[in-house]
């Protein structure tokens, strides 16, 4: 049990889009889809990512550079060495032959591609829902129609590509022509993934959602990913969560807590 | 099944073994699990007056040795403390496991500020941490290093409870990184402490990411905690009994099992603080340990736990 940052170094790079970068780490951390690192910058900070790709020999973590952290991040070239803890958190799971809808909204296509990946091999079948502002933030929008067995269904708030509404709106009209899912998984914005939770309830649904907090330690003891009222940690008991216990998360879409604990609402 | 309760200051634990400061305890949720999980009782981070920043990350770390940590003390303020402090009063439900509110300022003032302002809040017991060492670069040496520093802030926060709360036991966190910890128990009674919390996180240690050449907490340095300080704490704890028998102790300092519980109830302390076990055996380690406990008493022919205290000179 070792949760020092371990050092590795950065294999390659690749630019995914103007803001998103992917980058490959030469290191076996046998991940699963769902899972997430804790990236450290020595000397800088940390924060919690969520692995896009592993293989068994590397993988993959895709960043935005919309902070400062990954911005700096974003800089760092082939060669460079970051540290890295875990991976940590719940896995998504699927059983063989499942008709799977996937929700992917903004950065969360990530894990759901990765677990896309997976599924395939284990004979399931995938209606891919990615939602995001405009058909330029469709980020790995190249990657998940290669995907066999996956239909691609991308939604875009203003139309530029695919259904013109949200993907939660298109996985509906699915749902309304009779289409019947055996599992959800979804990764994205609370406020979408609220949405989600309600609809695969009400269908009757089972459902895998990925809840994300405010996290520190990653492995249960720092406490500031709790959530009320259940007072469990997301970074163990989630990221990915069944639907029932969500449920009984009431602050699930509603408000989530900062790095002092002040609670922020949704 | 042997009584496994405790009394301290007054207050009655089905078990003595509670949540120490700093680990989990941000919210009245988080408290309930813990107890659902088979504490004793909870005691909830450190509160400060107003919102405090702690340090970037990473905060803690970990391997099979030991535990550093410089999460920096976090927290909202006293609005927050009481929405979540009055929450976990309403719905602690009938068996109603103890809260102690540990507090936390930067200035002999503020002990007292914030102690009246918790103190209106009815927690069932006030442990002043006057001895974390992962802000000594904004607070300098913590007050539980120097034995006048330490008595003053008890004395400051005796006087603001006699206002709000005059019944509401005080303990003081001390520190271990002293020369005397002995002498600073006596002063820190003197002044009106009705009980000790022995012992705080150890050092501040450094680790150092060899490959960046870069200490690893964000920090540079953090307290030291897990199994491996259990003797220290227990000789601590035993010094302070053998020198002030009738003063009340929490003992904390790498606690695992129900058998280091004993171990620490023998040296003299009444309740026991789990904070980095709970890294080693998750949250599940309360119940755990109280069962461990439980076969001990049975296997031993012991009764009642409380009369094990102090029980080795």
């Amino acid at each position: 049990m070792n949760n020092f940052p371990l050092s590795v170094r950065i294999k390659s790079k690749v630019k995914e889009t103007p803001l998103v970068t992917t980058f490959t780490f030469d290191y076996p951390h046998r991940a699963e889809p769902g899972q997430f690192i804790n990236v450290w910058l020595p000397g800088v900070n940390e924060r919690p990512m969520s692995i896009a790709f592993d293989d068994g020999k590397a993988y993959t973590i895709s960043v935005a550079a919309v902070g400062e952290f990954t911005k700096l991040l974003g800089k760092k070239k082939v060669g460079d060495m970051l540290g890295i803890r875990g991976p940590y958190g719940q896995v998504f799971t699927w059983k063989p032959k499942q008709r799977i809808a996937m929700l992917a909204g903004g950065y969360g296509v990530a894990p759901l591609y990765f677990a896309a990946s997976r599924a395939l091999k284990d004979g399931c079948k995938i209606d891919f829902f990615h939602g995001a502002r405009s058909k330029d933030h469709l980020l790995f929008a190249q990657h998940v129609p290669k995907l066999k067995n996956t239909r691609y269904l991308p939604a875009t708030d203003d139309g530029s590509a695919g259904f013109h509404g949200y993907n939660v709106q298109a996985w509906q009209e699915e749902l309304s022509k009779g289409v019947a899912y055996d599992l959800v998984m979804t990764c994205g914005p609370e406020v979408m993934m609220k949405v989600v939770s309600d609809r695969a309830f009400e269908y009757g649904i089972d459902a895998q959602i990925s809840v994300e907090r405010y996290m520190k330690c990653g492995f249960g003891v720092c406490g500031n990913c709790t959530v009320d009222d259940l007072g469990i940690t997301t970074c163990q008991k989630g990221t990915v969560m069944p639907n029932e216990t969500v449920r009984k998360i009431k602050e699930f879409g509603k408000y989530h807590r900062d790095a002092v604990g002040r609670k922020h609402l949704y | 099944m042997a009584d496994l309760s405790v009394n301290f200051c007054g207050v009655t634990f089905k078990n003595p073994l509670v949540l120490a400061s700093g680990i989990l305890g941000i919210t009245a949720s988080s408290w309930r699990n813990v107890v659902r999980n088979g504490a004793g009782g909870i005691t909830t981070k450190s509160l400060w007056l107003n919102e405090h920043q702690g340090h970037p990350n990473p905060v803690i770390i970990a391997n099979d040795h030991y535990m550093l940590n410089a999460v920096g003390v976090p927290d909202a303020g006293v609005k927050k403390a009481e929405e979540e402090i009055s929450l976990f009063l309403k719905k602690r439900g009938a068996s109603k496991p103890p809260l102690i509110a540990n507090i936390i300022a930067g200035s002999v003032r503020d002990y007292g500020v914030i102690a009246e302002e918790i103190g209106r809040m009815k927690p069932d017991i006030l442990e002043v941490n006057i001895s974390c060492p992962n802000v000594e670069s904004e607070f300098g040496t913590p007050f539980a290093c120097v034995a006048g520093d330490a008595a003053r802030v008890t004395k400051e926060v005796k006087k603001a409870l006699k206002k709000v709360a005059p019944k509401l036991p005080v303990t003081v966190k001390l520190s271990p990184n002293v020369e005397n910890i002995v002498e600073i128990a006596k002063a820190v009674v003197d002044a009106g402490a009705d009980g000790l919390t022995v012992m705080n996180t150890v050092g501040p240690g450094m680790a150092i990411n060899i490959e960046s050449r870069t200490p690893i907490l964000a920090n540079r340095v953090g307290g030291l905690s897990g199994p491996s300080l259990k003797p220290l704490a227990v000789k601590f704890i035993y010094s302070i009994r053998q020198a002030l028998p009738e003063i009340p102790i929490i003992g904390t300092g790498g606690v695992l099992t129900g058998e280091d519980a004993i171990e620490m109830m023998m040296a003299g302390a009444t309740l026991v603080g789990i904070g980095t076990g709970v890294y080693y055996r998750g949250v599940e380690v309360f119940g755990l340990a109280a069962a461990e406990m439980n076969a001990w008493c049975t296997a031993n022919k012991v009764k009642k736990l409380s009369s094990l205290i102090g029980t080795v000179k």
